[in-house]
C-alpha cells in the first residue's frame, strides 16, 4: 500500500485525522491490522468521496448522538420505579418542542443537501478532472490516459488505445496522470470498482459509462466487479497497479513483448464464459474492437447499435426490414430462444465493412461516444465549467480533445 | 349514528356504544373497493404506457408505426368500443327503471360491440404477424403488442363477466346485489374505454405522426 | 458452436424429468429428509387427533379477520425459519471460504441461497407478519366486526401461502433463481438463466402479489368505511393510520411489480424484447421499474411498525402519545415521498449528477419526518411512568438501533459516498440494520403486545427476555463486522475471498448469527412455555396492559363478532377515555349480529393458482390450461352463491357476554 500514511492510512487531510479519532480509535487495537481502503484510498477522487462520507457522518452525529443519549436517559429517568420523576399523563403537545423537532433535522438536511448537490456535481464520474491532488490543478500538460474497459463473463478486459495493447484482469496507470475510463459490458451488468482509486460505475452492454480518476500513490491495488453477475462473479478480480512513468512504460513493454494479438476472432473466443482467469497480455489490438463491442457487433454480419439507432431515428427500415434477421450461429452462453419465441437471431447489418470501419474511426477520433444525442445541458456535472483557465474559443484547445469539450461547452 | 355521539358527548357520561344497531347495508364498501381496484389496474396500464414510451421508437431496423398501422381500421375499432360504452350506459338507464328485458337487451348489444372490437383487433394482430411484424421483432413491437393486447385481454374478461351477469340477472332479476355488480362492470367497461382513448392517441395517432 | 435446441419437453411432464430432483446434493437430500419426516409426523398427529375437520372448518375456510391474521403470523414465522436457515448457510460459507478454500457450497447452490434469503425474508416473512398484524388489529382498533371483504381476505391469505409453496417447492424440485432478490435482467433473462429458477421466482411472486394487492384494497376500504361512529380520521389510533398509509402504498406499488414481472415472463416465455440487450430492449428500464415498486415496499414494511411503536410507547409510558398530529402528518409525508426516491438504489448507473443529487436529496428529506417520529416517541417517554415489559424493551432497542441504521441510510443517499459503498457489505449491514432493528423488532414488540389479546394469556417474560438479549446482541455482533468490512471495500454476494485478514470479521458475524439463532429458539420456547403455563399467565380482563385503544375494551380473545355493541368514539385514545369517564359495560339488550359465512372457495382458487404457477414453471401446458379453466369456473361459480352471510342469534350473543360478565365479577 502507499507509504506516506500517518495513522491508519490517512494522508495529509486534517479531516481524515479527525475521523480517525472519532470513528476508529475505540476499535484501534482490533482494527490496526485491517486495510480500510474506502477510508484511506490512494486516489484523489476516492479521497474526496471519503471526505464527503466523513463530513456527512459528522453532520448527522450532531443529531444522532443527542437522540440516542436522550433515549437512554429518558428510559432510565422515567422508569416506573422512580417515583420522584414528574408524571404528566395528559401532556401531549408543545408547539415550541414540535418546532424544534421538525426544524433540527430540517437544518441538518439543508446543510447535507447543499453538500450533496455540490459534491455530486463536482465528483460526477463523467466530469473531467480539475485537479490531480489538493493544490495541484490539471494543466494542459496532463493528457488523460484513455482506458477502455469491458466486463466479460467473468473477467475484465482492458484496452489501451494509445499504446495499442490490451490486458485481461490486470490494469495499470502512471501516478498523477488523469485516467479516462470508458466502460461497457459484453452481456450481463457488472460494476467497475477499484476502491483505492475512485467510486464504482456500472458496466452495461450496448451502453458506455465513463469514469475519470487519478492514482496518487504507487502500489498494487485490488479491483473487482461490485455487481453480482452470475456463477463466476467471485473470481472477477483484477490487479490495478499505480506506477511511476518508468514502471508504467515497462508494464506496456511487457504487454508488447507478449506478442499475441486481440482481433475480433480472438475476442469471440475470449468472450466465452470462464472463471478465475489468469492475467493475459496482448501486444496489439484491433483498433475498432472496443467500438464493435460497445455496439454489440463483434460477430461478423451483425448490425451495430449505432447503425441501428441511426436507422431507427429515420423511422426504421419499413416492412422489408421485418425479415432482415439471421439465425444466431455463435452463442456466448447456454443461450436459447424462448419456448414460444422464434429461434435466436440477430439483425443483419446493411452497412458494408468499409462503412462500419469509417463510422468507428469517426467515433474514436471524436473521442466521445458517437451514439445517442449529445448532452448540452449545463445542469449536468459533466457540463459544469472547470475552474482552471478556459480559452475563449474552443478552437484554442485543439490539443485537448476538442470535439468532446465543444460538445459540452 | 354519529348524531347519537354528538348529542351524548355533552352529558357527563356520554354514550359509548350504539344501542339500537341496524345491519350494515350489504356491500356498502363494494363500490369504493372496486374503484380502488380499478386504480391499481390503471397503474398496470400506466407502466405499460411508460414502457411503450421508452421502447416505442426502438424499431431494431424493422418496421415503424407508419408501416404497420391502418388508421381507418383503428377508427372503426374505436367506434365499436365507444358505441359499446354508450349502449352500456343505456343498459344502466333501463336498469334504473327496473326493466329487466330492456337491460338484458342493451347488455347483449354491448357484448356484441365488444366482440366486434376484439375481432377487429385480432385481425389487426394476425395481419401484422403475417407481415413479419411479430412481438419478437423489436422493442417497439413488444411494447405495442403487450399494451394493446393487455387492453384486449381486459375486454375479453369484461365480456365473460357480462355474460355471467346476464345469466344472473336472468335468474334473479335486478335485485340489489345484481345492480351493484352491474354498476361495477359499468365502471370497468368505461375504464377500458378511457384506457383505449389513451392507446388510440398515444400509440396510433402519435405513432403515425412520427 | 451450434445454438442449443429448444429445451426437450414432453407433453405430460413438460420439462420436468428425474434430473430436476436434486438427489445428488447431499445437503438438499438431508434437508428434504428432515422436512419430509417432520411433515409426515405433523400430518400423522393431525390425523390422530382428528383435527383435519376442525382445521378446515374453523381455520382454513374462516373469513374471520382474527383467525386469518393469526394464520398470516404462523406462515411468517415458519418462513422465518427457512429464511434464517439460508442466512446461517451464507454466514458459514463466507466464514470458511478463505485461503484457497471454496467453502462447502458451489456457486449454483450459494447463488440460490442468497437469492432465496432475500425473497423469502421480504415477501414471505416480513410481508405476512405485517399483514397479519394489520389484519388482526385494525378492525378491532376501529370498532368493526370484520373487514370490508371477508372472503377476499381469506383468498388473499391463501394466495400468499400459494406463493410461499412455490418458492419452497423450488428447494426440492428444480432450482431457485440465481440472480439476487430483484432478478435484474439480462442475468435473469432466458439467455443467462435458462432453467426454472427465475420462473419459480416470477410465479411465486405473482401469485403472492395478487394476494397482497387484494388485501391492500380490503384494508383501505375497511379503514375508510367501517370505523365506529365518532372516529373521524384524526381520531384514529396511530397504528390504524400507519396501516392505512401502508395499504395505500401496497395498492399503489404492487401493480408495478405485477406488470414488471409479467414483462419479464413475456421475455422469457415468448421472446419479446423488453429487457434484452438486442432488438431495442432496455434492461435498465427493469431496474427503474422494479425499484419504483421496491422502494415503497420498504416503507410498506416499516410504517405499520412505526404504528406499533407509537401504541407501545404511549401505553407503557402511561401517557398520551406526544404530537399525534405531527405523527400523522409525518406518516403521510413519508408515504408520498417514498415514490420520489427509487433512483437512489442505482446512483452508479450513470444517470448524471443532477438526477443523482435530486434523488439523493429527496431521500434525505424522508429522514426529517422519520426524525420527527423518533422525537415524538422520545417525548412520549418524557414525564411518563415507563413499565419495561417486553414490548417496551423492544421499542427502546429499536430506537437505539434504528437511528444508527437511519444514519447509515442517509449516508448512502449522498451519491459520492454511495459510489464507494454501493453493493458493499456496508449496504447489507445498513438494510439489515433498519429491517431487523425496525421491522423485526417492531413485529416482536407487536406480537408480545397483542398476544394476550389474541389468546387470553400473556407471554412468558423470562424466555422473552432471553430471546430479546440474544436478538439484540446477536444483531450487533452479526452486522457491525459487515459495516467494517464494507469500509474495507468488500462487496456483497461474494462466495470466496482471497484476503485472509478479512476472515476474522466473517467469523465474528457468524457468531452473531448463531446468537440470533439462539434468540429464535428462545422465542419459540417462549411460545411453547407460555402455552403450557397459560393458566398462570391468563388475563381475564381483556386489558392486561392498561391499554388505550378500542381493542382492549373487548374480551381476550375477542368473540367472533368482536363487539356486542358497536362502540362510539369521543377521543383518539378511545378506551382510555371510556375508562376515565366511567364507562360501564352494557349487560342486556343484545341483538342478533350479522356476520359473513365461512367458505372454502378461497382455498380452492389459491390452490388452483399455485398449480397453474407450477405448470407454467415446468412448461406443462395442459395442466396450466386445465387449471386456468377450473379457476375461471370456480370463480364464476362462486358469484352464483348469493347467501354468504348469517346472523349470530341474540341468545348466543347473550350467552357469550354473560359468561364474560360472570368471569369479570368472579375476578373482582
Amino acid at each position: 500500500m502507499s507509504t506516506d500514511q500517518s495513522l491508519f492510512g490517512f494522508s495529509s487531510h486534517r479531516l481524515g485525522r479527525r475521523l480517525a479519532s472519532l470513528l476508529i480509535l475505540p476499535l484501534a487495537a482490533m482494527l490496526s491490522g485491517c486495510d480500510f481502503v474506502v477510508l484511506a484510498p490512494s486516489g484523489d477522487i476516492a479521497a474526496q468521496q471519503r471526505d464527503l462520507l466523513v463530513i456527512s457522518t459528522l453532520l448527522m452525529l450532531i443529531i444522532i448522538v443527542p437522540v440516542m443519549a436522550l433515549t437512554v436517559f429518558f428510559a432510565w429517568r422515567y422508569r416506573q420505579s422512580n417515583a420522584s420523576a414528574t408524571y404528566a399523563p395528559d401532556w401531549d403537545h408543545s408547539t415550541k418542542l414540535e418546532l424544534v423537532i421538525w426544524a433540527a433535522p430540517l437544518l441538518i438536511i439543508i446543510c447535507l443537501g447543499a453538500l450533496t448537490w455540490l459534491g455530486t456535481h463536482l465528483l460526477d464520474p463523467y466530469r473531467r478532472l480539475d485537479r490531480i491532488a489538493p493544490g495541484q490543478p490539471v494543466t494542459e500538460d496532463h493528457r488523460p490516459l484513455r482506458v477502455e474497459v469491458v466486463s466479460l463473463d467473468w473477467k475484465w478486459l482492458f484496452i489501451y488505445p494509445e499504446y495499442g495493447i490490451a490486458t485481461v484482469n490486470e490494469a495499470a496507470a502512471p501516478v498523477g496522470r488523469p485516467i479516462d475510463f470508458r466502460i461497457t459490458s459484453s452481456g450481463v451488468m457488472n460494476s467497475f470498482y477499484v476502491p483505492a482509486l475512485a467510486g464504482m460505475i456500472y458496466s452495461m452492454a450496448g451502453m458506455e459509462t465513463k469514469l475519470h480518476a487519478v492514482i496518487n500513490h504507487e502500489g498494487s491495488y485490488t479491483g473487482f466487479s461490485a455487481n453480482y453477475s452470475g456463477a463466476g462473479f467471485s473470481g472477477m478480480r483484477f490487479a490495478f497497479h499505480g506506477q511511476s512513468q518508468a514502471g508504467f512504460d515497462e508494464w506496456v513493454a511487457k504487454a508488447k513483448a507478449a506478442g499475441q494479438t486481440l482481433d475480433k476472432a480472438n475476442y469471440l473466443q475470449l468472450e466465452r464464459p470462464s472463471e478465475n482467469e489468469p492475467v493475459r497480455r496482448y501486444a496489439s489490438v484491433d483498433p475498432n474492437l472496443y467500438q464493435a463491442i460497445l455496439n454489440m457487433c463483434v460477430e461478423p454480419g451483425k448490425m451495430c447499435m449505432n447503425e441501428m439507432m441511426a436507422i431507427d431515428a429515420k423511422g426504421g427500415l419499413g416492412l422489408e426490414g421485418a425479415y432482415n434477421t439471421l439465425p444466431l450461429e455463435y452463442d456466448k452462453f447456454a443461450r436459447r430462444g424462448s419456448i414460444f419465441g422464434p429461434r435466436p437471431s440477430y439483425v443483419a447489418s446493411i452497412c458494408t465493412a468499409e462503412e462500419a470501419e469509417a463510422a468507428f474511426r469517426a467515433a474514436r477520433n471524436g473521442g466521445d461516444n458517437s451514439i445517442g444525442p449529445k448532452d448540452h445541458s449545463p445542469l449536468r456535472g459533466a457540463g459544469l465549467l472547470r475552474p482552471w483557465p478556459r480559452p475563449e474559443l474552443p478552437g484554442a484547445m485543439s490539443q485537448l480533445d476538442v470535439p468532446a469539450l465543444s460538445s459540452r461547452l | 349514528m354519529s348524531a347519537v355521539a354528538a348529542t351524548a358527548a355533552e352529558k357527563a357520561v356520554p354514550t359509548f356504544y350504539v344501542k339500537d344497531e341496524h345491519d350494515h347495508a350489504e356491500g356498502s364498501s363494494t363500490m369504493l373497493g372496486f374503484w380502488i381496484y380499478l386504480m391499481s389496474d390503471c397503474l398496470i396500464f400506466a407502466i405499460l404506457f411508460a414502457v411503450y414510451g421508452v421502447l416505442g421508437t426502438n424499431y431494431a431496423a424493422g418496421p415503424a408505426p407508419k408501416d404497420l398501422f391502418d388508421l381507418s381500421l383503428v377508427a372503426v375499432n374505436t367506434t365499436m368500443l365507444l358505441l359499446s360504452s354508450i349502449t352500456y350506459g343505456f343498459a344502466m338507464l333501463t336498469m334504473e327503471k327496473n326493466r329487466v328485458a330492456a337491460t338484458q337487451a342493451w347488455l347483449a348489444v354491448t357484448g356484441l360491440f365488444g366482440l366486434a372490437f376484439l375481432s377487429i383487433e385480432l385481425y389487426e394482430f394476425v395481419h401484422m404477424i403475417h407481415e413479419g411484424a411479430t412481438p419478437q421483432r423489436s422493442g417497439f413491437l413488444s411494447a405495442f403488442f403487450t399494451l394493446v393486447g393487455t387492453h384486449g385481454l381486459h375486454v375479453t374478461f369484461g365480456i365473460v363477466w357480462l355474460v355471467t351477469l346476464m345469466m344472473q340477472v336472468g335468474q334473479r332479476g335486478l335485485i340489489a346485489a345484481n345492480r351493484r355488480r352491474l354498476m361495477c362492470l359499468s365502471m370497468f367497461w368505461h375504464f377500458l374505454d378511457v384506457v383505449w382513448i389513451g392507446v388510440f392517441t398515444f400509440v396510433y395517432l402519435m405513432g403515425m405522426l412520427r | 458452436m451450434a445454438v442449443p435446441q429448444p429445451v426437450e419437453t414432453t407433453f405430460l411432464f413438460g420439462r420436468l424429468t428425474w434430473q430436476a430432483f436434486p438427489l445428488h446434493e447431499p445437503i438438499l437430500v438431508a434437508t428434504f429428509a428432515v422436512v419430509a419426516l417432520g411433515g409426515v409426523a405433523l400430518l400423522a398427529t393431525l390425523t390422530w387427533f382428528r383435527l383435519w375437520g376442525y382445521l378446515w372448518r374453523e381455520w382454513f375456510t374462516s373469513v374471520d379477520h382474527k383467525k386469518i391474521g393469526i394464520m398470516y403470523m404462523v406462515l411468517g414465522l415458519i418462513m422465518l425459519l427457512r429464511g434464517f436457515a439460508d442466512a446461517i448457510m451464507m454466514r458459514l460459507q463466507q466464514a470458511m471460504a478463505f485461503n484457497g478454500s471454496e467453502g462447502y457450497l458451489n456457486a449454483h447452490h450459494y447463488d440460490q441461497i442468497f437469492t432465496a434469503h432475500g425473497v423469502i425474508m421480504i415477501f414471505f416473512v416480513a410481508m405476512p407478519l405485517v399483514t397479519g398484524l394489520m389484519n388482526y388489529v385494525v378492525p378491532l382498533q376501529i370498532g368493526a366486526r370484520d373487514v370490508s371483504f371477508p372472503f377476499l381476505n381469506n383468498f388473499s391469505f391463501w394466495m400468499t401461502v400459494g406463493g410461499a409453496v412455490l418458492v419452497m417447492a423450488s428447494l426440492f424440485v428444480g432450482e431457485f433463481a440465481q440472480t439476487g432478490w430483484l432478478a435484474y435482467p439480462p442475468l435473469s433473462n432466458i439467455g443467462y438463466s435458462p432453467w426454472v429458477g427465475v420462473d419459480y421466482y416470477i410465479w411465486g411472486l405473482q401469485v403472492a402479489g395478487v394476494g397482497t394487492t387484494l388485501s391492500g384494497i380490503n384494508l383501505i376500504c375497511t379503514i375508510i368505511k367501517m370505523r365506529a361512529p365518532g372516529m373521524s380520521l384524526m381520531k384514529m389510533p396511530v397504528f390504524t393510520w400507519t396501516s392505512l398509509c401502508t395499504n395505500v402504498l401496497i395498492v399503489a406499488s404492487f401493480p408495478v411489480l405485477t406488470a414488471v414481472l409479467a414483462l419479464l415472463s413475456l421475455d422469457r416465455y415468448v421472446g419479446t424484447n423488453f429487457f434484452t440487450n438486442d432488438f431495442g430492449g432496455n434492461p435498465m428500464m427493469y431496474v427503474n421499474l422494479i425499484w419504483i415498486w421496491g422502494h415503497p415496499e420498504v416503507y410498506i414494511l416499516i410504517l405499520p411498525l412505526f404504528g406499533v411503536f407509537s401504541e407501545v410507547t404511549s401505553t407503557f409510558s402511561g401517557k398520551k402519545l406526544f404530537g399525534y398530529t405531527s405523527m400523522v402528518y409525518a406518516t403521510v409525508v413519508i408515504t408520498v415521498l417514498s415514490y420520489l426516491v427509487w433512483l437512489h438504489h442505482f446512483f452508479t448507473m450513470g444517470s448524471g449528477a443532477s438526477v443523482n443529487s435530486f434523488f439523493g436529496i429527496t431521500t434525505m428529506i424522508i429522514s426529517i419526518p422519520t426524525g420527527a417520529k423518533i422525537f415524538n416517541w422520545l417525548f412520549t417517554m418524557y414525564r411518563g411512568r415507563i413499565r419495561f415489559e417486553l414490548p417496551m424493551m423492544w421499542t427502546v432497542a429499536f430506537m437505539l438501533t434504528f437511528t444508527v441504521g437511519g444514519m447509515t441510510g442517509v449516508l448512502l443517499a449522498v451519491p459520492p459516498a454511495d459510489f464507494v459503498l454501493h453493493n458493499s457489505l456496508f449496504l447489507v449491514a445498513h438494510f439489515h440494520n433498519v429491517i431487523i432493528g425496525g421491522v423485526l423488532f417492531g413485529l416482536f414488540a407487536g406480537i408480545a403486545y397483542w398476544w394476550p389479546k389474541a389468546f387470553g394469556f400473556k407471554l412468558d417474560p423470562f424466555w422473552g427476555k432471553v430471546s430479546f438479549w440474544c436478538w439484540v446482541v446477536g444483531f450487533w455482533l452479526a452486522f457491525m463486522p459487515l459495516y467494517i468490512l464494507g469500509l474495507m471495500g468488500v462487496t456483497r454476494r461474494m462466495r470466496v475471498f482471497d484476503d485472509p485478514s478479512l476472515q476474522i470479521w466473517f467469523i465474528i458475524a457468524g457468531l452473531g448469527a448463531a446468537l440470533i439463532a439462539v434468540g429464535i429458539a428462545a422465542m419459540l420456547l417462549q411460545f411453547f412455555v407460555s402455552i403450557m403455563r397459560r393458566e398462570k399467565l391468563v388475563d381475564e380482563t381483556g386489558d392486561p396492559w392498561d391499554g388505550r385503544t378500542l381493542e382492549w375494551s373487548t374480551s381476550s380473545p375477542p368473540p367472533a363478532y368482536n363487539f356486542a355493541f358497536t362502540p362510539v368514539i369521543h377521543d383518539n385514545d378511545a378506551w382510555w377515555d371510556m375508562k376515565k369517564r366511567g364507562y360501564s359495560r352494557p349487560l342486556s339488550g343484545y341483538r342478533p349480529i350479522h356476520m359473513p359465512s365461512n367458505t372454502g372457495t378461497g382455498v380452492i382458487l389459491a390452490g388452483l393458482s399455485t398449480v397453474i404457477g407450477f405448470a407454467l414453471v415446468w412448461y406443462i401446458w395442459w395442466l396450466a390450461a386445465v387449471g386456468f379453466f377450473a379457476l375461471l369456473v370456480t370463480a364464476i361459480g362462486h358469484t352464483f352463491n348469493y347467501h354468504r352471510d348469517f346472523h349470530i342469534p341474540a341468545e348466543e350473543v347473550t350467552r357469550t357476554e354473560e359468561a364474560r360478565t360472570e368471569l369479570l365479577a368472579a375476578r373482582s
